[in-house]
């Protein structure tokens, strides 16, 4: 394998801005070749950093506590009911939604690479992409929510989903208490990225954002 | 492969780093990095298969010094080279310095939006019908291939149950290395935790894998 490091100035105090100089390189020379449009990137970029996100998932749960039969439909064949939301696409092709119950509390992870829902989640966080997470999600899952704030009880069970193949998986968290009456606009504010991974809870409504 | 990226179970990484009003990126060059790799992505001349496999043959010490959009860039320029869209030397300097392969698409900004919506399903039918039923007992294969798989190494010559069959799919393992879709079966498969982690598990703890057909067998 070649080592490109070996070419550029390298420098463990500055690792971003040698990655900047390495992606600036490879950008120019795309351009130059034709093979890249930079106003596409723009456009991708864009996309993941206002339109899809979080927000889409926190419709679907929302949705999903609120109308039996589209529970029903979620639990039966997830990449349709969320289509009919509008999310589709890349990283959200075939998706799978996974609900936790008073018995059982979904956490979701991907020990191989970062396979993550970017239809109804966006782009994964940092730590979702990182070996600290990877690495224990599957053998110390409670270890992994307390340094999420979140403790569960010891007779909680807790399922683990290794996103192995092309299937994204989406939590639909437990319903707050207290929420009855409340509409779905209302019902999404209670609902975080990181409830929809598994290492948070839906908020109550007196901690709604 | 048994490469640095399958990291299921592996210990001294440390706590988990959340981070408060975390930004989508934490550079300029990540959103390049990524809107790179997608562009890249629409030649049509790999598949995500592929793209992994070029991944996870980091050499392990880069690969885990590397942040995620760094490890993304280092899989691309393996890529680009060995289909001949750029060559070493023109990585190295950045500029175009003799004509390349030609991709089957150049993604522009008015295709970005089609492209995303219609993302890269890779279900496929199959002829056969499924091996296994829910609620089979399966055991895991043993095996260590120098090539592409997603059977992580934590959950290999391990007994579990099929909760689902849940369709068939591209078969990673012969289409990362260009041999083609054979798509397969795919199950959930679930294991409890003693039978992965053996002695101080904690029994109220399951995991399961999305496993292709190949990898299983009956017990």
């Amino acid at each position: 394998m070649d080592d490109h490091d070996d070419h550029h100035h390298h420098d463990p105090d500055n690792h971003y801005s040698d990655m900047q100089a390495r992606v600036k390189a490879l950008e120019t020379l795309l351009t130059e070749k034709g093979l890249i449009d930079p106003a596409a990137i723009d456009v991708i970029v864009e996309t993941y950093e206002t339109k899809v996100g979080p927000r889409n998932g926190a419709q679907v749960v929302a949705k999903a506590w609120s109308d039996p039969e589209f529970a029903e439909w979620l639990k039966r064949d997830a990449t349709a009911a969320i289509a009919s939301l509008g999310f589709t696409g890349r990283q959200g092709e075939h998706m799978r939604a996974v609900f936790n119950t008073p018995e059982t509390h979904n956490l979701i992870v991907c020990t191989l690479c970062s396979c993550y829902p970017w239809s109804v989640l966006g782009l994964p966080p940092v730590w979702y992409k990182a070996p600290a997470y990877r690495s224990r999600a599957v053998i110390d899952p409670r270890g992994v929510l307390a340094e999420f704030g979140l403790t569960l009880p010891e007779e909680k069970k807790i399922r683990v989903w290794d996103s192995t193949a092309e299937l994204r998986y989406l939590v639909i968290p437990e319903r707050p208490v207290g929420t009855e009456g409340m509409n779905e606009t209302a019902l999404a504010d209670l609902v975080s990225r990181d409830a929809m991974i598994g290492t948070a809870i839906a908020r109550a409504p007196e901690e709604a954002i | 492969m048994n490469g640095p990226h399958d990291l299921g179970g592996q210990m001294g990484f440390g706590p988990v780093a959340p981070e408060p009003n975390e930004p989508v990126f934490h550079a300029e060059w990540e959103k390049r990095a990524l809107g790179i790799t997608l562009s890249c992505g629409a030649f049509g001349a790999w598949s995500i298969d592929e793209s992994r496999h070029a991944r996870e043959n980091i050499a392990p010490a880069d690969y885990l010094a590397a942040s995620y959009y760094e490890i993304w860039t280092r899989g691309l320029e393996m890529l680009l080279e060995r289909h001949g869209f750029a060559t070493d030397e023109e990585l190295r300097s950045g500029h175009s310095l003799q004509q390349g392969s030609v991709p089957k698409r150049v993604l522009k900004a008015d295709m970005v939006a089609g492209a995303l919506a219609k993302g890269g399903p890779c279900d496929r039918p199959v002829d056969a019908a499924p091996l296994f039923a829910v609620g089979d007992w399966v055991r895991t294969k043993n095996i260590n291939p120098t090539g592409h798989t997603r059977l992580p190494r934590y959950a290999r010559a391990k007994t579990g149950v099929v909760e689902a069959v849940q369709g068939s799919f591209v078969f990673p393992d012969d289409n990362a290395h260009g041999k083609g879709e054979n798509p397969q079966w795919i199950y959930t498969v679930v294991f409890g935790a003693p039978e992965i982690w053996g002695e101080g598990a904690d029994s109220a703890l399951t995991v399961s894998i999305d496993a292709w057909e190949s990898y299983l067998e009956r017990v």
